[in-house]
């Protein structure tokens, strides 16, 4: 009796001065708190990127049984002309929107930076785009890139110009694809770039004026090189939302036997998934196409974080700040050397 | 002083052609909305606002359950940002300002989840969801996304900077809980945030298409994208009645932009600075 009654006293003390298990139980709150998120993500993230790998090694129409294939989907995939005109439409759009809307945006961002007045309007006007819906912004472009009573066809009539069959062209399918993707997106990166631009030091481009750098030489040297972690902030999730580009090319075309208008041609890799699991029933290979565009998805932002990115951003703006003020200050002695020499030709003629 | 001015002038001509590009589908959206479908398509095009918007307005209610799909979206976006706002701020709060075993750990796996793009689960998503039996159903739409690693990441730089110790300590002393230290400390520093993570939340949920696509297979009960969607590919010969669907679609949500836009924009922003 007087042992089990002086067990839970020194459970007690030993409870109060060792941490380890009232640490735990004193977060739990904590752990309460974050939890949804992990419960969920484990139900809906975790469990199901795990299941999408047990599925890609079966072939499946997601009611009978599974049977086991192996790596056979993976084996077709990798011989399946479809899947990897999808891969080559897929980047063709994807550098035909990426690369003029983030030079466009780099574009407007400096102006709106530059611009005092009306700064806000502008910020709205250029933002609306983004928040209208990919659906309704796609029928009002399909509207506009028609064959026979498009807009854009009207126009070119109109200025003595053939017409174009924009959405029968494998090149004019994706060039309307890849309009509708950077009108909606150019005012996004262009906020993005300006927060950019306002973050760089005032003292840097006073600096470059003192030294008499062109306005050009400022954008370059000073401006992109500084803007470089922005950049890259910009470029990987633009890559992320162009691999996976969907909307645009289902909307345009709709359910066709022919995915993604006549050819093929707009058809993405998301459009083939969507095709092979939920039309076509076939889960497997489905999910098969799945793991494929994440491992492209990775593979770009390699590349991204390698092209523009490197180790350190800050260390490497820095450095190409310094670098450009070295190369302004040393045009400006060599400019200023030059016009020592003509005036001391001039005075040597006279 | 004129060059500058100049520089200026051109400026603003350069940004005043960005903001018609930028808005004339608009604009064209509502002049074939408001014309007959003949009118947009003789040679040359109309090219001014017709007389026909609420006549159009009226063929797409007769076609498709509009509303109800409105309601249906309206439900959907709202579920999630109410559920999102509570479960991001809760644990966002808690990353920030509490230290607690396996703190570290657990936000690192939290921005590891970033890695998974959404695509990959889409197939065993969908089936589980099946499992559940839950296609078709507003859970199918609401309950996945009620709490996403984006939000809470978001949150946290915020709450970390907005909410001093000394009220969270002051809150302690006075006796209160976790949860009454969230509720009276953290939420009323947290109001802007809750604010841009809220629109944020409402816009991509309105405007999702690919998940609502697969998973809400009645065709009674359809999101607004869906509907549209599915107006044009039936009705597609008439451009101004799905244009009148597409405006309709479009007007609340520019509406939600336009109220909170100027702040949303400079928290975006601000955001995106903070990866």
């Amino acid at each position: 009796m007087t042992v089990t009654k002086a067990l839970p006293a020194t459970v007690r003390s030993t409870d109060t001065t060792a941490k380890p298990p009232g640490k735990y139980r004193q977060a739990f709150p904590q752990y309460a708190a974050v939890a949804p998120f992990f419960i969920l993500f484990a139900i809906f993230g975790a469990f199901p990127v795990l299941f999408s790998i047990w599925i890609s090694f079966h072939d499946w129409d997601g009611i009978g049984s599974m049977t086991w294939v192996g790596l056979q989907q993976y084996s077709y995939l990798l011989g399946d002309p479809k899947f990897w005109q999808a891969i080559g439409n897929t980047l063709i759009i994807w550098v035909l929107s990426t690369v003029p809307m983030l030079l466009l945006a780099l574009v407007i961002a400096n102006a709106l930076h530059n611009a005092t007045r009306f700064r806000s309007f502008y910020r709205i006007a250029y933002f609306i785009p983004n928040v209208t819906s990919v659906v309704a912004v796609t029928l009002v472009f399909g509207s506009i890139f028609s064959n026979n009573f498009g807009l854009l066809n009207a126009f070119l009539q109109s200025v003595g110009l053939g017409k174009v069959e924009w959405l029968t062209q494998p090149w004019g399918i994706k060039i309307a694809i890849a309009t509708i993707v950077t009108w909606r997106w150019v005012g996004y990166n262009a906020i993005i770039y300006l927060a950019g631009l306002q973050a760089i030091s005032a003292d840097v481009y006073e600096a470059a004026k003192v030294d008499g750098a062109s306005s050009r030489q400022v954008f370059w040297r000073i401006t992109v090189p500084m803007l470089r972690p922005v950049i890259l902030f910009t470029a990987v999730t633009s890559t992320i939302g162009g691999l996976q580009i969907f909307t645009e090319s289902r909307v345009l075309f709709g359910d066709t036997n022919n995915i993604g208008g006549p050819g093929n041609a707009g058809m993405t890799i998301v459009s083939y998934l969507y095709q092979s699991a939920f039309i076509n029933n076939q889960f497997g290979y489905g999910a098969a196409i799945g793991w494929a565009l994440f491992i492209l998805i990775v593979l770009f932002s390699i590349i991204n974080w390698r092209l523009i990115g490197g180790r350190d951003n800050e260390r490497i703006a820095r450095r190409a700040a310094r670098r450009a003020e070295r190369n302004i200050a040393a045009q400006k002695a060599a400019q200023q050397e030059d016009a020592e020499q003509t005036t001391k030709e001039a005075a040597d003629v006279h | 002083m004129s060059i500058e001015r100049i520089r200026t002038t051109v400026g603003h001509i350069v940004l005043m052609l960005g903001v018609v590009v930028s808005i004339f589908p608009f604009y064209w959206m509502l002049v074939m909305a408001s014309n007959t479908t003949p009118d947009i398509f003789s040679y040359p095009p109309k090219l001014v606002i017709g007389s026909h918007l609420f006549e159009n307005m009226g063929k797409v209610l007769d076609n498709i359950d509009f509303f109800g799909a409105m309601l249906l979206t309206l439900i959907a976006s709202l579920g999630v940002t109410v559920l999102i706002l509570f479960f991001d701020s809760l644990a966002a709060f808690a990353f920030a300002k509490y230290e607690f075993p396996g703190r570290n750990f657990l936000f690192g796996l939290l921005l590891a989840t970033f890695m998974i793009p959404t695509q990959l689960s889409l197939v065993p998503q969908f089936v589980t969801l099946a499992e559940f039996g839950w296609i078709g159903s507003l859970k199918a739409l609401i309950i996945p996304g009620a709490a996403n690693a984006f939000g809470i990441f978001w949150m946290r730089q915020y709450a970390a900077g907005a909410i001093p110790d000394e009220l969270i300590s002051a809150a302690k002393v006075d006796g209160a809980g976790f949860f009454r230290q969230y509720l009276t400390v953290g939420l009323p520093v947290l109001r802007p945030g809750l604010a841009f993570l809220g629109i944020f939340t409402f816009i991509n949920v309105w405007n999702d298409y690919l998940w609502p696509l697969i998973v809400m297979t009645d065709p009674n009960r359809l999101t607004l994208q869906v509907a549209l969607d599915q107006l044009n590919g039936i009705y597609g010969t008439d451009y101004s009645m799905v244009m009148a669907g597409a405006l309709m679609s479009v007007i609340p949500l520019i509406g939600v932009f336009l109220i909170g836009g100027r702040h949303f924009i400079s928290d975006l922003a601000a955001g995106a600075m903070k990866f």
